[in-house]
């Protein structure tokens, strides 16, 4: 626990490292200048598998594997809906786990293989998941919708795999797709238009399907 | 068209089409990522170069100086447009706070310059080099302190609530006084971030002095006349498009600095640019729902008659905003011949406060449902009853005015039957369930069914394919789908047949996405556009138009049948406005619901659970029972999150909403909700529309988080009058844990 004044400044550094600006309230005139970057930037190569093609990359080292994707091959499909990890909009599936690419940098995923939205279905070869949402109406705006969707694919894969949940009571035993588990696991997925009732519905409806 | 008298039969009733849950036409975009939102119209514009927004670190005072000849130089670094650098600019339609230009800081992060790079990497690391020397000035930043001084205004929420700032029917304090049971309560209600998923973006492109915007915008013909307003430059050398709106809840109702900075900075670069607000910036640099401090208080009969009621609220904005019109609904929702409607405003200068879902009513009903919840329990009333028994047909404030159509008691009463809420036990406290202890909670919903001007084109080709454009946004409503259905039913064409296109200023101004109204209003407009079609091809195919039946595709009068492309040679495009006239003044047009709600509290921890969730709505014919539903669960998941968890917390020293992204500022995720019910009532309202429809987008957040309070009363015997309704505020108060 720390005091009040403890608090104080450690807000005080919260708030200036959210904040160009507010930073320099601070700081004299020029007092960033000895650390700043005027070099290039730093590129590197980097080479992916995404929704089964060979892709190769030259990027500057601080793109995300969301930008990567959503600017540099124009696969647009992963949303940005907080750049920070909190929402979801980005989640895509890599080498089998599905990630908020936001919060990665795509040079740190050399070979990967990924697997965004569009590999999932295109519109006239919707993949399962996809349908389930059109018929469940398991969106609205669809901003969040190719992140509930990748995450409800991996999400039953995970449950198949027996990969334990926070609600999950008996770890010895097989998992279960239960609306409890699909709710806890799929919470990493903000909907604001507030469609869960019916994506649970849509999960529910695929994992019911004979694999 | 002008609507000016009830509609009658109409094409629309046969229901083939319109009235069915069809599917999103426009759900295997959705569904597949490949909607093009507005971020990411790469196609539009070849080279787009990257906007980063930079904004204000105080949150009042002046700009002295910034230093951009460091970041200028940074790598990929293309243009730096900053406030000292540019004029105040004029503020758009419905703008409070200014978006950019001149050296005066209004409120925290209001945007004081971008950087225009290669790349979005670039352009944020550029932005950190820049520097700002501020003269901050002191600002009031505290609602509860200066609501002492808050003055009576009147106010509009734009959005079918408002009034002046202190309404009066009868004498509400003489016959307070004289009832012999009273409830008097004061209650508060949060600052509320839209969130929508979607960051405000926009690509802008300038052609010579023609700019087209590429934005994420609910209401296109404001958008368009304030962007030429905001730029100085003549309306017709301004184009908006935005098909695809990632949620806006009123947060992109209006023109906001995303749009104007990518306008300005693709001028400075020279190039098309493209701007998100980057999530931690959108709460304080965009608007939101003001908090409010509300008194309640009712007097009745013992046998539960309302002989006095009183609502007045008081919320913060900065000078030039509105009051949030909390009050609104207590005008119309029960009867009482005493009644006293007051509004007060106070200025503050945290960011600008405006309309989110249901202004006015959502907050409002908060606390008018949690007080009558009170009232009905001082009565020993069961709750529904009570409000059954104060219900009126009429304005209370103008008793000659009939409601059109109004069937609060059908919802309440229906509602409880199918919740199983003659099980409710009165005693707080007194259900436990395991670990839980249970309660159940019933509301009013109430919202205004406002009809505004909408306008479209019909265009009909040779393949008897019917395309309409309008202006008219879908943000996640289902716009897409009902527009097609309200087509498809008027030309007597399968949906496949009907192509829609939405969002473009060149197309026709249609009512737009807010306040509930573009529904009714934008297939009204599809409506009378369709129908002056018909004549056209009646006309063409020398066929009397009142004697023409449009079906499967064809047009047949008597033996004779058509097929409607027939009537298209060359084409034929008509294009008409709904207009409406007075039935809105000479009728109350509002809609109605009830919800009830079932939640657990944890007997040790206080942690609060949302079990079940019912809303009964009352709201004309329902143009697609699917995305309808849809509506309303959405509102029901985020009256949840306001009863529950919402909060911009407020730094009163700085000035700020401290929890300025989503990690802090929590919203109701998958964990929080359970399976929801809705129920719509067969009715329709032929007062309202020639689509007999009414508004349904805004209903279902209008009393939801009180019947979740009321739920929290009911199975602790807690009542917290200061939302959202935590566990801390729970936890000292709660029953021994047996």
């Amino acid at each position: 626990m720390t005091g009040s004044g403890d608090f104080d400044l450690n807000r005080r550094e919260l708030v200036a490292g959210g904040s160009a600006a507010a930073a320099l309230t601070s700081l004299p005139r020029g007092a960033h200048a000895e650390t700043t970057p005027m070099d290039r930037p730093t590129r590197m190569k980097v080479s992916l598998t995404v929704n089964g093609q060979h892709r190769d990359l030259e990027l500057d080292t601080r793109t995300s594997l969301l930008d990567a994707a959503r600017e540099h091959l124009h696969l647009t499909g992963s949303k940005k809906g907080c750049d920070h990890g909190q929402c979801g909009a980005c989640t895509m599936i890599v080498d089998g786990r599905r990630i908020n690419a936001c919060l990665t940098l795509a040079v740190m995923h050399q070979g990967a293989e990924i697997t965004t939205i569009e590999g999932l279905g295109q519109p006239d070869t919707l993949h399962p998941m996809q349908a389930a949402f059109v018929k469940h109406d398991g969106y609205q705006c669809g901003y969040c919708t190719p992140g509930q969707i990748c995450s409800g694919v991996a999400v039953l894969a995970e449950i198949k795999a027996g990969i334990p949940s926070h609600v999950t009571a008996d770890l010895n035993a097989a998992s279960q797709v239960t609306e409890a588990e699909i709710r806890e696991r799929m919470s990493g997925n903000i909907c604001r238009c507030g469609a869960y009732s019916n994506i649970v519905e849509a999960i529910t409806e695929v994992a019911g399907r004979p694999a | 068209m002008k609507f000016d008298t009830p509609a009658t039969q109409n094409p629309i009733d046969q229901l083939k089409v319109v009235g069915k849950p069809t599917d999103r036409i426009d759900g295997k975009y959705k569904t597949t990522g490949t909607a093009p939102f507005a971020y990411e119209r790469h196609d539009v514009a070849a080279n787009q170069a990257y906007g980063y927004v930079i904004g204000a670190g105080i949150a009042k005072g002046r700009i002295r100086a910034m230093q951009v000849d460091e970041a200028k130089r940074a790598p990929g670094v293309l243009a730096i447009v900053t406030t000292l650098d540019t004029p105040r600019l004029e503020r758009g339609t419905m703008n409070t706070a200014y978006l950019f230009g001149g050296d005066q800081v209004q409120h925290y992060h209001q945007a004081i310059a971008v950087v225009v790079a290669e790349t979005f990497e670039e352009a944020r690391a550029a932005s950190f080099l820049v520097g700002v020397d501020y003269a901050p000035e002191a600002g009031k930043f505290d609602l509860a302190a200066e609501a002492r001084g808050a003055k009576p205004v009147p106010g509009d929420s734009g959005e079918g609530s408002g009034g002046n700032g202190e309404e009066r029917v009868g004498d509400f304090e003489g016959a307070f006084a004289k009832a012999p049971v009273t409830v008097d309560a004061t209650y508060t209600t949060a600052d509320e971030s839209h969130a929508m998923m979607e960051p405000h973006a926009t690509v802008a492109a300038w052609d010579g002095d023609k700019v087209t915007l590429w934005t994420s915008n609910q209401m296109i013909a404001w958008g368009h006349g304030s962007v030429a307003k905001i730029l100085g430059i003549p309306k017709e050398n301004v184009r908006i498009d935005s098909p695809f709106v990632g949620g806006g809840f009123g947060g992109k109702l209006f023109v906001r600095a995303d749009a104007v900075l990518a306008a300005l900075g693709a001028k400075a670069a020279g190039r098309p640019v493209k701007v998100a607000l980057t999530r931690p910036l959108i709460a304080n640099n965009t608007t939101h729902r003001p908090a409010t401090i509300q008194r309640v208080r009712i007097g009745a009969t013992k046998d539960g008659t309302i002989t006095a009621i009183a609502h007045e609220s008081t919320s913060g904005n900065l000078p030039d905003g509105d009051p949030e019109t909390a009050v609104s609904q207590t005008k119309l929702l029960y009867a009482g011949a005493n009644r006293l409607a007051a509004m007060k405003l106070a200025l503050l200068d945290l960011p600008e406060g405006n309309a989110m879902r249901a202004p006015g009513e959502a907050p409002g009903l908060m606390v008018l449902e949690a007080a009558m919840d009170e009232m009905a329990e001082k009565l020993g009333l069961d709750p529904v009853e009570f409000r059954v028994r104060n219900d009126t047909q009429v304005d209370p404030h103008a008793p000659d005015r009939r409601f059109s159509h109004r069937d609060l008691v059908g919802c309440l009463k229906l509602g409880a039957e199918k919740f199983g809420w003659a099980k409710r036990s009165a005693k707080p406290g007194t259900v436990r369930d395991g670990q839980w202890l249970v309660g159940v909670g019933v509301a009013s919903a109430f919202r205004n069914n406002m009809v505004m001007k909408s306008g479209a084109r019909v265009r009909l080709d040779e393949q008897g394919t019917v395309t309409v454009e309008t202006d008219m946004t879908d943000i996640g409503t289902g716009t897409y789908t009902i527009i097609a259905q309200t087509a498809a039913e008027m030309m007597g064409v399968p949906l496949e047949k009907v192509v829609v296109r939405l969002g473009d200023s060149s197309f026709p101004a249609s009512a737009g996405s807010g306040g509930q109204w573009g529904a009714n209003s934008s297939t009204s407009g599809v409506y009378a556009a369709c129908m002056k079609l018909r004549e056209a091809v009646a006309q063409r195919l020398g066929i009397n138009s009142a004697d023409a039946v449009f079906e499967d595709g064809h047009v047949r009068s008597g033996n004779r049948a058509v097929p409607l492309g027939d009537a298209a040679q060359g084409g034929l495009t008509v294009e008409d406005t709904i207009e409406f006239g007075d039935l809105s003044k000479t009728y109350q047009q509002s809609t109605f619901g009830a919800h009830f709600v079932e939640v657990g509290v944890d007997v040790h921890t206080a942690e609060i659970r949302v079990r079940r969730m019912l809303a009964v709505c009352a709201a004309g014919r329902i143009l697609n029972p699917k995305s309808a539903r849809s509506q309303v669960i959405g509102g029901m998941t985020m009256g949840t999150g306001a009863a529950l968890m919402e909060e911009l917390v407020v730094d009163t020293e700085r000035g700020f909403f401290a929890n300025h992204d989503l990690a802090g500022y929590e919203v109701p995720v998958h964990a929080d909700i359970p399976h929801q019910e809705v129920i719509f009532l067969d009715e329709v309202d032929p007062i309202s529309s020639p689509m007999k429809a009414k508004g349904v987008g805004e209903l279902g957040i209008c009393g939801v988080g009180a019947a979740v309070a009321n739920a929290v009363y009911n199975a602790t015997g807690i009542r917290v009058r200061d939302y959202p309704i935590t566990l801390d505020k729970l936890l000292d108060h709660m029953p021994e844990a047996a």
